[in-house]
């Protein structure tokens, strides 16, 4: 009798249906799922850093415009007008700026993911979500920024009277391209961030080297034509050829090899980007 | 037949402390060179040193915060769960909200769970009240609808309605505090995480939130409540689970294991409150005073573990030597700090102590207090007859005791009413 009502109960228990199970290695199968649920709190995230970013410095927006107008006014005087440098036949401001954009983008975002998690610890040690959000927000950020800075291209283009051709419209996969760049890589620093906490010492070196040794200030075509293809190894090479050929136009020829060469490095570095950052979340309560 | 919330199942995590290095973070320089190290003391030393090259692998230790625990809580349970520092209570409220992985075993959940480990996690000094009830919101898990739906609700149990508009850096802690447990008790899960968040805010706050918390698990929702409170472990779980070591020593009801675990945890607990002695700091300015203070039952047992109706006895040795004759004062406290009950030999008694008198014996109860902690403070009042009489010294906070079990009357089923602070004689009969 006893035997029997026991597995009775065992038996209905059975029926129970759990709505989460929470096991070693189990957040994986339903990560994607949680991120679609928690879009709310990416959401909320990424209007709080705007928002603090804007009301923290008293010139806010102005901010955001000086920075990449001033980039662009040294380079131009630098290599344009001191260097003389070739600008594949347009204004060297507006030249120089379409490399500007995607890059003050990229570098942005590396530095504001790679601080993220540390800055956000108390979060992240007291309420579970999908930590990808959190740089995932940070590049939401920057790339707010970068619409900003849009406008400055907006105004060189009426100054120089500078009328973009049809290449124009493929502008917004270019932009894709370097949201890609930005994340890729940015998981990666975010991750080895909060692993090593001396990582946030190359970051800025990464930044600044990367100005330099990415076509910014000059043109891809100065590179010897049989670099060429080895200098797309650096992704961002990919991504401002692209930038000025659909800003630019007819005027600026893009080495395509080299341009998928940095494409699918640059997809290599999202989808490793993050596996590496979903194998190290797990243990990110633990380390922070 | 209720159904089960939460199963858990064999549930363990390990951290790993490493004892090589004293910092708290793993810096990559350091990771390059020991691998350096070891790489070149491997290739040169080999043979003359390989005992210290082998300790150096062997730097870390394991260290399981949870070990093998299961149990289930039911729908509708409010579960408390109780433990010394460190015993792994965090640790498991952790794992429960997922912040952190167990390293073995599985939990299963049935509904929504929030967890509140913390009171106003995420708030942003910069932005203003409104907006951080937002951001707040959202961290806590709530929908943008659920919070649009509750705003005016949160807005008005904080009480911060004019500074709305104001970036919380400005706010006062006070204001800070409600308004982030405002957010907080909105919250409006299947499951609710609780830690010890009641610690904050001033004494009135305090108990509006031991109030919202009793509504909350009274709606019939499950409560998981971790506390060093016995007394708001009592007042507020109806079951319980004693942790130690990252092992469930005892679960059932919540007084079997309340009272288990003040029974066992009594040499740990008796060093701070059965026995009371001055700091000696206090007194160096002072001429009378006493000096250490004793708690007994009514079978001069000692004991500050006691239940309702039962006798408490103090017995109090004074110390320096007063002037004229003397009188003494208690005055008990409940765990909120609010002011419960007094006693005076002088004032309502007209006992007055000699000059030479060194130990005196205060027997108080029984006792109609409810369930809680409570502690009581001591006067020494000089003079007689009300006439120049003033407190010479005053011991707050001197010894505490807590009220287990509280059944005055049968057939009480207690999770059905809220406590009073006291229970009073009563009759009931039909007036014709």
């Amino acid at each position: 009798m006893n035997n029997d009502s026991n597995k009775l109960s065992d038996a209905s228990e059975k029926q129970v249906k759990f709505d989460l199970i929470i096991e070693a290695g189990r957040t994986e199968g339903n990560y994607w799922a949680d991120i679609w649920r928690f879009r709310g709190l990416f959401y909320f995230l990424a209007w709080r850093d705007i928002i603090v970013r804007y009301k923290q410095t008293v010139i806010g927006v102005a901010w955001n415009l000086i920075r990449p107008l001033l980039t662009m006014l040294v380079f131009t005087i630098v290599f344009g007008k001191v260097a003389k440098l070739p600008s594949d036949g347009a204004p060297y401001a507006i030249f120089v700026f379409s490399a500007v954009l995607p890059w003050q983008f990229f570098a942005n975002s590396l530095s504001e993911c790679s601080m993220s998690l540390v800055g956000n610890s108390s979060l992240i040690s007291k309420v579970y979500f999908p930590r990808l959000i959190i740089p995932a927000s940070s590049v939401i950020v920057s790339f707010v920024d970068f619409l900003i800075s849009l406008v400055i291209l907006i105004g060189l283009m009426i100054w120089f009277q500078f009328v973009p051709s049809w290449k124009m419209l493929f502008l917004p996969l270019f932009i894709l391209m370097a949201f890609a760049a930005s994340a890729g890589i940015g998981l990666w620093l975010t991750a080895l961030n909060v692993k090593y906490r001396d990582f946030r010492y190359i970051v800025p070196f990464i930044v600044q080297f990367g100005l330099f040794i990415s076509p910014v200030g000059f043109s891809s075509t100065l590179v010897p034509e049989k670099w060429r293809f080895l200098y797309s190894l650096n992704p961002m090479v990919g991504v401002i050829d692209g930038f000025r050929w659909s800003i630019l136009g007819a005027k600026s020829n893009i080495f395509w090899p080299g341009f998928f060469l940095s494409l699918v490095l640059i997809i290599l570095f999202l989808i490793s980007g993050i596996l590496y950052f979903r194998k190290t979340e797990k243990a990110f309560a633990d380390l922070i | 037949m209720s159904t089960i919330a939460i199963r858990l199942e064999n549930v363990s995590k390990k951290y790993t402390i490493n004892h090589e290095k004293q910092e708290r973070y793993i810096a990559l320089r350091d990771v390059i060179t020991n691998n350096t190290k070891k790489l070149l003391s491997r290739a040169t030393s080999t043979v003359v040193n390989s005992k210290t090259t082998f300790q150096d692998f062997k730097t870390t230790e394991d260290f399981w915060a949870l070990n093998d625990i299961s149990f289930d809580i039911k729908q509708g349970d409010r579960l408390g769960i109780i433990g010394r520092n460190g015993a792994g209570k965090s640790t498991l409220l952790k794992v429960l909200s997922r912040i952190t992985e167990p390293t073995k075993g599985r939990i299963s959940v049935k509904g929504r769970v929030a967890s509140l480990l913390e009171v106003g996690t995420g708030f942003h000094p910069e932005l203003t009240g409104r907006e951080n009830i937002w951001l707040n919101g959202a961290i806590l898990g709530m929908q943008k609808s659920e919070i649009k739906r509750q705003f005016d609700a949160i807005v008005d149990f904080s009480e911060v309605d004019t500074f709305l508009d104001t970036p919380v850096k400005r706010y006062s802690s006070g204001m800070y505090v409600r308004l982030a447990f405002a957010v907080a008790a909105h919250l409006e899960p299947e499951i609710l995480v609780v830690d010890e968040v009641l610690a904050v805010g001033d004494y009135a706050f305090q108990s509006k939130c031991l109030g919202k918390m009793q509504d909350v698990s009274k709606s019939g929702r499950t409560v998981i409540f971790v506390s060093h409170n016995m007394g708001a472990v009592s007042s507020l779980c109806d079951s319980a689970v004693w942790i130690d070591r990252g092992k469930v020593v005892k679960g059932g009801s919540v007084d079997e294991v309340v009272n288990y675990y003040l029974k066992n945890q009594s040499t740990v607990y008796s060093e701070s409150s059965l026995c009371s002695l001055r700091q000696t700091q206090e007194l160096m300015y002072k001429s009378f005073y006493i000096t250490s203070v004793e708690m007994f039952n009514d079978k001069e047992q000692p004991t500050n573990a006691i239940n309702f109706q039962d006798e408490i006895i103090l017995k109090i040795s004074l110390g320096g030597l007063p002037k004229e004759r003397f009188s003494v004062e208690f005055h008990i406290y409940n765990e909120l700090g609010q002011f419960v009950a007094v006693g005076a030999s002088g004032a309502y008694h007209g006992i007055y102590f000699n000059k030479d008198v060194s130990n005196i014996k205060i027997k108080i109860g029984p006792l109609p207090l409810t369930r809680g902690k409570y502690t009581i403070s001591l006067s020494l009042v000089k003079g007689i007859d009300g006439i120049n009489t003033s407190r010479s010294d005053t011991w707050q906070n001197a010894i505490s005791f807590s009220i287990l079990e509280c059944k005055p009357f049968i057939n009480r089923d207690i999770s059905t009413l809220q406590e009073g602070a006291c229970i009073i004689n009563q009759t009931f009969s039909e007036w014709l």
